[in-house]
């Protein structure tokens, strides 16, 4: 039995369901029922009860692509800042395909402190810090652009279903946009205004994550303004 | 503050803010002589003889008065004391952690302290009750709430509107040689408008009210303090960059100009 | 010579000092997001109470090695202003601040899934702008609402409320003067969904039976203020008969666009 309605606010603590059907994302089980453990809206799908988050950390999970700052140039190793309370770490092996001699080779020459990439997770659990890989297409340093920060939450909102709403953005604004599921999203355009104009899409989706009618409206904001 | 972040700018956020200042712009669009937006909320703690909590951009910073009968220092015997405090609050930012003051809170306090005390905010020598014996001690206290950049600017602005909004307990000194408070208040003698404003070196072009991103990128800052008469009554220069004489020059001029506006504006003075 | 006589503080038809009745909370307004750095952060007004709370995490934990295995590591620093008191408190802590910061963390931590993030870190930090009594309990109603917006997920909110004894009558959330002057003091915090207290003082006295309506007073004070922090993440902003405030200066004379 369901106790909400389908794009219902809940709250932490909130009674969803009793009876037959599967905790997502953000909801909690216990012997009375299923529970909210989140802000967020409610969603169901087929018996899947979760929380679509308003606010939530990044928890990386294999495969996912995320852009994260280099902060610290180890021995063998980098520590990558890819908003989450675990710092990837990426190492030589998944940096470069060539042979790493540390008598002759800079680690500094291949990624410094603060420089931009876009990753691989490669591994993650909670024992151990995600490990991170810049190689195959697309993946590496990034040279310029600009960084736009969203709570992940929110990304496959912004990605939209099979890509539709990014893909909106991307041809309308003219920009090269690389989503990190990590929350960290590049954006590269040819002229810094594209990029302005895209970031401002960006935040409107991030801010209206939750209504509908949403791709309309980012259409024709964008219409307006090129 | 320079002392802040974890996490050093990305190295494309640096190129693209001395990209875009090679073209007079800056990352949120304004000039580089325009502030952020100011708000000024004054008596925001009815416990405080005075408050005011201000916000510059999305730094907050509110300040609080207390106003105590104490003992004079040693070496001025018919003189009030004024003495500030800052407090960078791990709330403010994720890389405060809570303590002690650290050597940003302690130059903060001391710069606002300079303004204050250079400019004579307060006639001192009005909160004498007994000479040599009996004075009343002004307390500022400032807290950073929200650190957003350029915590200099909206703590003195913050100070003295929470001194100028101060009300104290009228004292009279009784024939014993005691101090009693009177149930009557009165303003405390609030007679100069000392602000600050504070610009940041970036590249070879100067920014007025520097953001975070700016500060980060910054190599050197200098905060001018003036008052109402455009005397220049406090410098700080911080971090590792150097000035050359016209910069400096060239920044005091801007100071004048911008702390005149902030005073019309946020002072009423 | 004759003693000073306090004034009573509970009058004959149970008129408080500030006007309330015996059961009535204090004006209560709620603000949440306001700060820009923090991951959550939440703004209470109570009565004569204004205190800030900030969450930061899950983050990575600092200094490593008090990191723990299985789950997250979690702080809570509670402080006074020094401007927030009648008399100017020094700024650094005092014993009280540093058991207040204990008791706050044991008020949230039942509720928070720490096994969630483990070998990290989540911060609470809980700031009194001016106080007036209860602080502690308005200090947990805002960290509970600082650590939703940050979104860390929890089984449930915690409300928390107090209940006192002033000249000989059951009083709910009593304020600074009714806390040092009457004869009880009894701070509950409670989970409400779950329905667990996960805050319990008292100090003063109390006969058994006084004991029990106290603390039922207290439960039911905490399951109204969590009707309150719903409507605040609902709405994001809230305002309950209360009056000026900390918050982005709609109001005040000199707020002005720079």
């Amino acid at each position: 039995m369901l106790f909400v309605k389908s794009r219902q606010w809940v709250i932490p603590g909130d009674l969803l369901a009793k009876g037959e059907y599967a905790a997502g994302e953000n909801v909690y089980k216990d012997e009375e029922g299923f529970y909210a453990s989140k802000v967020g809206l409610v969603d169901f799908e087929n018996r899947v009860i979760q929380v679509i988050a308003v606010h939530g950390c990044y928890l990386p999970s294999i495969d996912d692509l995320v852009v994260g700052k280099v902060l610290k140039v180890g021995l063998s190793e980098w520590v990558v800042d890819i908003n989450s309370p675990y710092k990837g770490i990426l190492f030589v092996s998944g940096a470069s395909g060539r042979p790493f001699d540390s008598r002759r080779d800079e680690l500094r020459d291949i990624l410094d402190v603060g420089d931009i990439i876009i990753a691989k997770v490669l591994e993650f659990d909670r024992t151990l810090d995600p490990r991170l890989s810049i190689k195959g297409r697309g993946l590496g340093k990034v040279e310029s652009g600009y960084v736009v920060k969203m709570t992940p939450t929110k990304i496959p909102r912004l990605i939209g279903k099979k890509g539709s709403m990014i893909e909106l953005v991307k041809n309308r604004t003219g920009c090269q946009i690389t989503v990190g599921q990590n929350g960290y999203i590049l954006v590269i355009g040819k002229k810094v205004e594209d990029e302005v104009l895209a970031v401002e899409v960006i935040r409107m989706i991030e801010r209206d994550a939750h209504t509908s009618g949403l791709t309309n409206r980012v259409g024709e904001f964008i219409g307006k303004r090129k | 503050m320079l002392g802040d972040s974890s996490e050093a700018i990305s190295n494309i956020e640096r190129k693209r803010i001395l990209e875009l200042l090679s073209k007079g712009k800056r990352l949120d669009g304004r000039g580089v002589k325009d502030y952020r937006e100011i708000r000024v909320e004054r008596g925001v703690v009815e416990k405080a003889a005075g408050s005011a909590l201000v916000s510059i951009g999305g730094t907050k910073v509110i300040v609080g008065v207390k106003v105590e009968v104490g003992e004079p220092y040693p070496d001025r015997p018919e003189s009030g004391a004024l003495t500030v405090n800052a407090e960078l609050t791990p709330l403010a930012s994720p890389s405060f952690e809570p303590g002690p003051p650290d050597e940003y809170s302690v130059e903060l306090a001391r710069v606002v302290d300079r303004g204050l005390r250079e400019s004579k905010v307060i006639d001192l020598e009005k909160l004498c009750l007994i000479p040599g014996k009996k004075v009343l001690v002004v307390f500022v206290d400032i807290y950073v709430l929200d650190q957003c950049g350029n915590l200099f600017d909206a703590s003195l602005l913050a100070s003295v509107s929470a001194l100028m909004n101060s009300r104290v307990a009228q004292y009279v000194v009784g024939k014993g040689g005691e101090v009693e408070a009177k149930s009557k208040y009165v303003p405390l003698p609030v007679r100069s408008y000392p602000v600050s404003v504070t610009m940041a070196r970036i590249g070879g072009d100067f920014v007025v009210d520097p953001s975070l991103d700016e500060e980060m990128v910054a190599d050197a800052r200098i905060t001018v303090t003036t008052d109402k008469d455009g005397n220049v009554c406090a410098l700080q220069k911080g971090g590792v960059g150097v000035f050359s004489v016209d910069d400096v020059l060239e920044a005091i001029d801007v100071a004048i100009e911008k702390s005149e506006e902030l005073r019309r504006d946020f002072l009423g003075v | 010579m004759v003693g000073k006589i306090r004034k009573k503080l509970v009058g004959k038809g149970g008129d408080r000092v500030d006007g309330r009745k015996p059961n009535d909370l204090r004006p209560i307004k709620i603000e949440i997001g306001l700060l820009q750095r923090a991951d959550g952060s939440a703004y209470i007004e109570q009565g004569k109470n204004k205190i800030l709370a900030a969450v930061y995490g899950p983050r990575e934990v600092y200094p490593r090695h008090v990191s723990l295995h299985n789950k997250a590591l979690i702080r809570c620093y509670y402080r006074m202003a020094s401007f927030s008191t009648e008399e100017r408190k020094s700024p650094a802590p005092s014993r009280r601040e540093v058991e207040i910061s204990q008791v706050i963390k044991d008020a949230l931590e039942p509720v928070i899934f720490s096994e969630f993030y483990p070998r990290s870190m989540i911060d609470i930090f809980v700031e009194v702008l001016q106080a007036d009594g209860g602080t502690r309990c308005a200090g947990i109603t805002a960290a509970s609402l600082a650590l939703a917006n940050a979104g860390v997920p929890m089984r449930d909110l915690v409300a928390s409320c107090a209940a006192g004894k002033v000249d000989g009558q059951l009083v709910l959330d009593p304020n600074d003067v009714e806390d040092k002057e009457g004869e009880a003091d009894l701070p509950v915090a409670f989970a409400p969904q779950m329905g667990v207290v996960t805050l319990l003082q008292m100090d003063g006295l109390l006969s058994k039976d006084e004991f029990d309506q106290a603390f039922k007073l207290a439960v039911d004070g905490c399951k109204q203020i969590n009707t309150l922090q719903k409507e605040a993440l609902r709405g994001r902003y809230l305002a309950v008969g209360a009056v000026g405030g900390l918050g982005q200066g709609e109001k005040g004379g000199l707020s002005r666009v720079g």
